[in-house]
């Protein structure tokens, strides 16, 4: 890829107009905004966000530079002319062939093969397939078998291909910075081993690694203990789930971790929780939840979703009632939700206002109705009494056994990781550690402010760093060794569940890197042994006594998981004592001024993503942000402090403090600001050095999710940030629009949304809105003898995670543009999130709205093309056609969608060798002045009509599924052909609650959408 | 005053602006015939290779059928090339001494593949299936000509995308039973009426949408 400076030369201005909260509202005043909105510009409908909404790109998209002449112009057309249009008259170049010497069994040039392997993260491990063209692996789908995936992804998983190709990976093993070798490292670090064995009693050896769950990782370290009884292991995550863990603890006795079933709960209760979108187990949360929330012809229940969360999330965003709350007041909401269903010692006491007392009643009624169909979660970063509480809540309510069952925690060692990481740098410190093994940890970066890491790192004699990239830490180490990517090695690991899955390499280490598994085994035991070894005697160690082995690994490497490994639930006896005394920590926790909120972010996640373009340009799901962090302040706050999205402010908790712009995000609680973690990186390379800030400045080890008396203060400057928030705007109508009131009048209902009760009530409600001729045309209408293809959307079921945009970035080589290009609006995404706010500032709802092409049959590009570059296929596709397009770029100003995108430069690097090895074979890369859109993966479409063919069968419904419907967690998106009555495509189409986007105007797409249902408490019903 | 142009200019300008009209009209075919020769579309025209591989000698003379070596044309989009393997399958007991095989036997010794001249070589964009023409009934010989009988073997057709879309409108002119496929000597006694059963027993949809080939 192409990254066009994503640091500097921030936008002009004039690009800029700052919009503050108090503006807003004062444009607003009197007035009633538009109900859907995505930005405050919008929704105070300032004269920018209308000049914005006429353009087909945002300004500078479509200009010239400024002072170009009509001589110039004329030169620089009859250059252009020369250059571009003389020198396309080439030759095709002379190409080889080059066959294998020997042919690989089971490889068939030009069919990918797929590969059962795992993505670990966080020590969970999530099944994948991985795709290979002909040894390349480019493309990763979910592992329809793996209980962790259930054919689903999310988006770091479809990333992780770009990571794995990277060439700002580690390549060489270093020390002292000069170009070492393996053998040498490892000479080197037995002698040291050897030498401590010999020494002086005491720890003097600690290694240091990210959590693991993986069996023959434990094993080789167990070796490595064994061997040199002066090592200590522990574990380090920034983004730990240390309080979930401490929660049952105080909770059982004894730490467990809990595990959910939704697909049994009919009313969810969450507290600061993002269990749909992140952390274990969520790609199957996701699934579950959607599937108890699908409403259909006849159905007449769903579940009922309420969320209570001090930092808004993609999880909140799909509750049926969201309860912005400070971190105090979650711990106080959850005192009184125990004390509405009889957790004993439970006492809510009167510091909550009337609608958190509201939100509180109303969940516990429902929970109370639905004993044992209920479930109350608590998030990762909600402090551990919430979770104790909520294991009592869960017990009281008769849900243990049912909707949540407990298993023995899967990653992690014994004592708690801040606690773990704690004792290791206070031992490093007091000079009791000679050796530090860093093996795929970054802590230089990621330690707590308060943990002094540098000071303790050197009074460490040798410091040993493995790790994918040259990162802090490696910066840091006498000794670095280039780690190898999950898909160049081979491990294991356990999933959420406790289900041993397997991981694969599906290339050679392109770097020469190595895996932990093969450092700590080369160190442990005297020879090298390959890691296939290790790995397959962890497997021996899980086969049944009785039959052989070989047919059972092969069997297990199949499926990519050991059948039968899942941990068994435990019986979890519930200390009523840790109960009283969590709720009476909880209410005597004494209010305070601004909190500040750490969070993982929703694309780098904490830091160790950060160079994947990909992630960094993916739009996060509410703030649209790319590139960047951004502090998160509410309206009321911003408004109080004159602030605008933008701004930049100091922010300082703690004597400590750091610059930071400002994104004013809807929704969020007031009295709480957050700052997403992963950004700031100083040496992460180059795509990811220098974006946003770094979160872990301020983040102590007693703080990890939550610092209590924060400030800011503006510091009079502005930092430009990229969001999409405003781009490619359907908006109102683009005539007419400039004032509210006409503006309401003419709304084009592209978002539809209501309860279940008016759907029991008047199934087709969807439809009232709708006017103008919709399906009159003056052109022909098309038919279609064979297939036609048709997508549908639920956005029931869309929680804007962004794995579908991952997806198909990655399926259809789609380039990215660095942050300059988005801000000046030419991300190149086929697909993109809409999310649309409803609602007051202060507390919106929020939709999400996946669009990609729409494929109309009446296509305003198609007539509008003067080379015939885009036209319709007899299967109703709009296709698209790179090698006719001359960039006109007439198509794109035509769609009223918005869905097309131009290649303004070359985007796609095509010079680096290994960025080769990524693209998928099977479409296109584009190159600069060509129009491009989603073509409903038509590379898939053909691939199927092929093997339909050859076995001489019609292709099935089923068969074709495009990159955002395969990845898709919560299966919001289906695909087939609209010429069957029987697909599941024409199914949901017939569905009542389904509508075309702007069907006024007569395009017909062949996208539509099923309408948002919603199933809020009646007693809540004033506010919702 | 006297003039500044002659006479003579008014028949210069004159036949300067009718030959405007030859003019361009001879670019265009200058431009179409360049277009169409074998100097742009590689037609007819034979590539140096590492080894002279005559498919004459191989299949006429000794009888071996297509997908001896193009082991994929059946499945697979791309037709396969053979490995150095499969030719010392046969090699290492016949010719195994023969100097113009010495580049096959240096690529098995040494692990490195023979790098062929591409002969049949599409533009990138375009994405083809072998596969999905056999199963059509389309056979080796409508598009690659009689490779049994090269020496050395060149592009027959033009490959140019005319030349496609002339058989994807008319596909009962080289429609061939599904037993026929690899037999580069077979000819209908009646193309015309066979070809028109054929279509129809095949389901032959002969796809004319662009994104049939480019995507």
């Amino acid at each position: 890829m192409t990254v066009h400076d994503p640091t500097s030369a921030p936008p002009p201005a004039a690009d800029t107009g700052r919009l503050s909260v108090a503006d807003v509202q004062r444009r607003l005043a009197g007035r009633r905004g538009p109900e859907y909105w995505r930005s405050l510009e919008e929704l105070a409908a300032t004269p920018e966000f209308e000049e914005l909404l006429h353009r087909e790109f945002p300004r500078q998209a479509s200009e010239l530079p400024a002072g170009v002449d009509r001589r110039r112009f004329l030169q620089l057309m009859g250059a252009s002319l020369a250059l571009g249009g003389l020198t396309a008259c080439t030759r095709q170049p002379l190409e080889s062939i080059v066959p294998y010497v020997e042919q690989p069994e089971s490889l068939v040039p030009g069919k990918p093969l797929y590969f059962a392997t795992s993505l670990v993260q966080g020590g969970y491990a999530t099944g994948l397939l991985a795709e290979s063209h002909m040894g390349r692996p480019t493309k990763l789908e979910g592992n329809p078998d793996h209980p962790a995936s259930l054919g689903a992804t999310d988006l770091f998983a479809q990333a992780s291909v770009l990571t794995l190709y990277d060439p700002e990976r580690s390549q060489t093993v270093t020390h002292l910075g000069r170009i070492s070798t393996w053998q040498a490292f490892l000479a080197d670090a037995r002698k040291a081993l050897a030498a401590l064995a010999a020494g002086p009693a005491g720890a003097r050896i600690r290694v240091l690694t990210p959590p693991v769950s993986s069996p023959s990782l434990t094993a080789a370290i167990g070796r490595l203990l064994e061997r040199y009884p002066a090592a200590r292991w522990h574990q380090w995550e920034p983004a730990h789930r240390d309080a979930a863990r401490e929660g049952s603890r105080a909770a059982f006795g004894e730490p467990l971790e809990a595990r959910y079933d939704l697909a049994r709960a009919r009313v969810v209760v969450g507290l600061d929780t993002d269990f749909l979108t992140a952390g274990p187990g969520a790609l199957r949360y996701a699934r579950q939840f959607a599937d108890r929330r699908r409403v259909r012809r006849g159905s007449d229940s769903m579940s009922r979703f309420y969320a209570a969360e001090s930092s808004p999330t993609a999880t909140g965003t799909m509750a049926d009632h969201r309860l912005p709350v400070t971190a105090r007041t979650l711990g106080l909401l959850a005192v009184a939700l125990a004390a509405e269903v009889g957790v004993a010692g439970a006492d809510a006491g009167g510091a909550l206002g009337a609608r958190e007392i509201a939100w509180a009643r109303a969940a516990a009624d429902a929970l109370r109705r639905h004993r044992g169909q209920g479930l109350v979660v608590a998030g990762d970063c909600a402090p551990a009494a919430v979770h104790t509480l909520v294991h009592a809540i869960n017990q009281q309510l008769g849900n243990v056994g049912r909707t949540v069952d407990y298993t023995a925690p899967v990653a992690g060692g014994e004592a708690p990781m801040a606690e773990s990481f704690e004792e290791l740098l206070t031992a490093m410190r007091a000079g009791e550690v000679d050796l530090l093994l860093a093996l795929g940890v970054n802590p230089v970066y990621d330690a707590p402010a308060d943990a002094g890491i540098l000071e303790a790192l050197y009074q460490v004699p040798r410091r040993v760093h493995l790790g994918l990239y040259r990162d802090e830490t490696a910066e840091f180490s006498q000794w670095h060794v280039p780690a190898a990517h999950y898909l160049e090695s081979w491990g294991d690991a356990r999933a959420f569940d406790g289900t041993v899955s397997l991981q694969q390499p599906l290339i050679e280490p392109l770097y020469g890197g190595k895996s932990a598994l093969e450092l700590v085994a080369a160190l442990a035991d005297d020879q090298e042994r390959d890691d296939r070894e290790l790995v397959r005697d962890g497997c021996r160690a899980l086969a049944p006594a009785d039959g052989p082995f070989e047919p059972f690994w092969r069997r297990c490497l199949h499926d990519g998981v050991i059948a039968g490994t899942a941990f068994e639930p435990r019986s979890a006896v519930l200390d009523a004592a840790a109960a009283t005394a969590a709720a009476t920590a909880l209410a005597a926790e004494p209010a305070t001024d601004l909190e500040l909120l750490f969070r993982p972010d929703p694309t780098v996640w904490d830091g160790s993503w950060a160079n994947n373009a990909w992630l960094q340009e993916c739009p996060k799901p509410l703030t649209k942000l790319t590139w960047d962090n951004a502090l998160l302040v509410s309206p009321a706050l911003a408004a109080r402090l004159g602030l605008a999205s933008e701004d930049e402010v100091t922010l300082t908790v703690d004597g400590r403090s750091l610059e930071a712009p400002v994104w004013v995000q809807p929704g969020h609680p007031d009295g709480a600001v957050t700052l997403h973690l992963g950004y700031g990186r100083k040496a992460a390379g180059r795509v990811g050095t220098g974006t946003g800030v770094n979160a872990h400045l301020l983040r102590t080890a007693a703080t990890p999710w939550r610092a209590a008396g924060a400030t800011i203060t503006a510091t009079g400057r502005r930092r430009p940030l990229a969001s999409t928030q405003m781009h490619h705007n359907l908006g109102p109508d683009p005539i007419q629009g400039s004032n509210l009131e006409g503006r309401e009048a003419e709304r084009r209902h592209l978002v539809r949304v209501g309860t279940l009760e008016e759907f029991l009530h008047e199934p087709d409600f969807v439809h009232h809105a709708e006017h103008g001729p919709g399906d009159l045309s003056l052109h022909p209408d098309w038919e279609y003898d064979g297939h036609a293809w048709g997508l549908a959307v639920d956005l029931a079921a869309c929680t804007g995670c962004n794995a579908c945009v991952l997806a198909c970035q990655a399926e259809n080589n789609i380039p990215v543009v660095g942050k300059q290009q988005v801000a000046a609006g030419r991300e190149m995404h086929w697909i993109r999130v809409d999310r649309y706010y409803q609602g007051e500032l202060e507390d919106p709802t929020v939709h999400h709205q996946p669009v990609m092409c729409m494929h109309c049959e009446q296509a305003p590009c198609e007539v509008v093309c003067p080379v015939a570059a885009t036209v319709h296929s007899d299967e109703g596709l709009n296709d698209m056609v790179y090698n006719r397009c001359v960039g006109t770029r007439y198509c794109s100003n035509n769609c009223p969608y918005k869905v097309r995108r131009f290649n303004f430069f070359k985007y796609n690097d095509t010079d680096t060798p290994v960025l080769k090895l990524l693209r998928n074979p099977d479409v296109t890369v584009r190159t600069r002045g060509v129009m491009e859109k989603c073509t409903y993966c038509v590379q898939r479409i053909n691939y199927a009509r092929g093997e339909a063919k050859r076995e001489q069968r019609s292709i099935r419904d089923g068969e074709i599924r495009t990159a955002c419907q395969q990845v898709c967690p919560s299966r919001a998106i289906v695909f087939g052909d609209i010429n069957d009555p029987q697909s599941e495509v024409s199914r949901w189409k017939d569905e009542p609650t389904n509508y075309a986007l702007l069907s006024e105007l007569g395009t017909r797409p062949r996208t539509s959408y099923l309408a948002k249902i919603t199933n809020p408490d009646p007693e809540l019903e004033d506010e919702a | 005053m006297a003039q500044i142009f002659k006479r003579s200019t008014n028949t210069v300008a004159k036949t300067s602006i009718y030959g405007a009209v030859f003019i361009v009209a001879f670019l265009v075919w200058v431009f179409m015939v360049l277009d169409r020769s074998a100097y742009n579309t590689g037609q007819g025209v034979t590539l140096a290779q590492p080894v002279p591989f005559s498919h004459d000698h191989h299949v006429t003379g000794l009888g071996i059928d297509c997908r001896y070596c193009h082991t994929s044309v059946e499945e697979a989009a791309f037709a396969g090339m053979p490995p150095t393997a499969t030719c010392i399958n046969c090699h290492k007991l016949i010719w195994n001494d023969s100097p113009m095989l010495e580049p096959v036997r240096a690529s098995f010794a040494t692990g490195t593949p023979i790098a062929w001249s591409r002969v049949h070589d599409l533009p990138d964009y375009v994405y083809f299936d072998h596969s999905v023409h056999l199963a059509k009934g389309i056979g080796c010989v409508s598009c690659h000509g009689r490779v049994d009988r090269m020496p050395l073997v060149y592009q027959q057709a033009s490959l140019q995308m005319e030349w496609c879309l002339d058989c994807h409108r008319n596909p009962e002119r080289h429609v061939r039973p599904r037993s026929e496929l690899f037999n580069a000597s077979w000819q209908a006694d009646d193309q015309q009426a066979l070809g028109a059963r054929l279509v129809e027993e095949y389901g032959i949809q002969s796809k004319l949408s662009c994104s049939a080939c480019h995507r």
